[in-house]
């Protein structure tokens, strides 16, 4: 079933989302200030990272925002060769997955670490920055 | 709840189908379904058509009535379904459940995907937001092999597996896929072509990855009563189905060692059809990459957790071995149109259990005639284990 065989391309749409966050708001305006918050639900304390509006435990809306600890075990990692079409302008980048000592588990990039030098269970901080672009994000850096 | 039988099952040829739109791959299933079930599509009560990416990297939104039309099915029920790569087994879930409950008495149950519409990196952004958009893909551009590597490093980091472990999975795959004349990939690799294959998600190399495919698949279904009436030689009876999910977002996982929606999808499975994973002769299981096939071993009870590498090197998984897996080539070599996954599962299953496997030498000998399909949908997020018997 070779390629090349005759076909019409479809109309050209662009799509954009805007995605709402005005609930988690502070998340964001957090991020650019050096800080990572989660939510915790006021009835049951259970802690919701990412951040949630609503308990997913006890269902009660009531939450008031903690900031995370930024130290972290790694539990593991990849490194991303292949890029999708919106990230083709990076270089290959690490994905991590680290515990924070609350419980929760926090999946950002992992920076400023050779693949090499990254092994599971090695020790990590967790940092807020603003992108070049301008994009409140968080990553693991190594301590 | 009444007995329900596979009656009829197609298979497209995987692969690039750039001969063909979706409306006509769905028919080069279909077709071959009511040919082999001896209906037609007036007997056809529900269709329930699984789909992932419609509109995505195909351009059909409603892929369900467009085939409906297509294959002469309008009129009857029509649903598209979606649980990710497990979407056509929920499909034939779906109709099962109609049949069962007295509601219907043939449906049929269809799974189709076109990949090839759009190009790599467009595909891989799609299936990349197909985890957590918000908070795995926004700002960490996490891919679907991504998300396995995740799983490989934690795997090899606990139990010593090898990326020559994983490299012997895509061996063995391509070996069957080489003898499936379905099969996207019909050809057959070496250890060290596989570990030598471009890198894509450390420890995932090319080779450790299912291909972008277009396919489609069907699978009819019926009551007892209308096996009967219809005089089915060898109707292949569904024994149990058992389903699970688990977390979209993989921080929120206890683990990443193996997924816990197999483990609770297929023990709901083993309940139904009051069996074991050592009563299971046949299996085709989820491996869209070669870590998933380790996993599914474990996760399915026909190893302990950890030892999926030594069944394997023991070569248990091949036909002669203690449970044959994956001998249409799994989705590693016969392809992943995702939607169509469950559906050709299906499909080798009940050609394995009428003895009537193509080519002959991928035909397992069996015994007590128990067959188990594992479908996995996104990275554990969803899991639909289906068991088959005579």
């Amino acid at each position: 079933m070779a390629a090349g065989l005759p076909t019409i391309k479809s109309r050209k749409l662009t799509v954009i989302h805007n995605i709402p966050i005005s609930k988690i708001e502070k998340f964001w305006r957090g991020l650019k200030e050096g800080k990572v918050y989660a939510t915790k639900c006021k009835k049951c304390g259970a802690i919701h990272f990412p951040p949630a509006a609503d308990c997913s435990k006890c269902y009660s809306s009531d939450m008031e925002w903690i900031e995370l600890s930024n130290e972290a075990e790694l539990e593991t990692f990849t490194h991303v060769m292949v890029r999708p079409a919106t990230f083709q302008h990076y270089e290959p980048y690490t994905v991590a997955i680290g515990r924070l000592k609350e419980g929760v588990k926090v999946l950002a990039w992992l920076t400023g670490a050779k693949l090499s030098e990254i092994k599971v269970g090695m020790k990590v901080k967790l940092v807020a920055k603003v992108t070049p672009e301008g994009e409140p994000t968080y990553e693991f850096q190594p301590i | 709840m009444r007995r329900v039988a596979v009656i009829g099952v197609g298979n497209s040829k995987f692969g690039n189908r750039q001969d063909v739109n979706v409306a006509e791959l769905v028919f080069e299933s279909v077709k071959p379904a009511m040919e082999d079930a001896g209906v037609s599509p007036k007997d056809i009560e529900y269709v329930a058509l699984g789909s992932a990416g419609a509109g995505a990297w195909y351009e059909e939104p409603l892929p369900a009535v467009l085939a409906a039309e297509y294959c002469g099915l309008t009129g009857a029920g029509v649903v598209r379904c979606e649980a990710a790569c497990a979407t056509s087994s929920a499909a034939v879930s779906i109709i099962y459940s109609a049949i069962a409950s007295g509601q219907i008495d043939i449906g049929i149950a269809i799974g189709v995907e076109k990949m090839r519409e759009v190009d790599t990196p467009t595909a891989v952004e799609f299936i990349g937001r197909a985890g957590c958009y918000l908070w795995e893909f926004h700002n960490f551009g996490l891919t679907f092999p991504a998300y396995y590597a995740l799983h490989a490093s934690a795997h090899m980091a606990k139990y010593g597996t090898t990326e020559e472990d994983l490299a012997l999975v895509a061996v063995k795959n391509h070996k069957y896929g080489a003898l499936n004349p379905v099969a996207h990939f019909q050809k057959e690799i070496t250890v060290d072509e596989a570990l030598s294959s471009y890198p894509i998600a450390w420890p995932l190399k090319l080779y450790d990855c299912c291909p972008i495919s277009d396919g489609s698949a069907a699978v009819i279904l019926a009551s007892e009563e209308k096996v009967k009436e219809l005089k089915i030689d060898t109707p292949v009876w569904i024994k149990g189905i058992g389903f699970s999910s688990d977390t979209v977002n993989l921080s929120k996982r206890d683990s990443y060692v193996g997924l816990k929606a197999t483990v609770l999808a297929s023990k709901r499975a083993y309940k139904m059809a009051g069996i074991g994973p050592e009563d299971v002769e046949v299996a085709t299981v989820h491996d869209c990459f070669t870590i998933a096939e380790i996993m599914a071993y474990e996760d399915l009870g026909f190893c302990k957790k950890g030892e999926g590498p030594k069944l394997l090197r023991e070569g248990q998984t091949e036909i002669g071995g203690k449970i044959p897996v994956n001998i249409d080539g799994g989705l590693k070599a016969k392809g992943h149109p995702i939607g169509a996954t469950g559906c050709s599962m299906i499909y080798e299953l009940t050609k394995q259990l009428r003895e009537e496997a193509e080519k002959r030498e991928r035909q397992v000998p069996l015994k007590n005639y128990i067959a188990l399909a594992h479908n996995i949908g996104g990275t554990g997020h969803y899991c639909y284990v289906t068991i088959l018997g005579r």
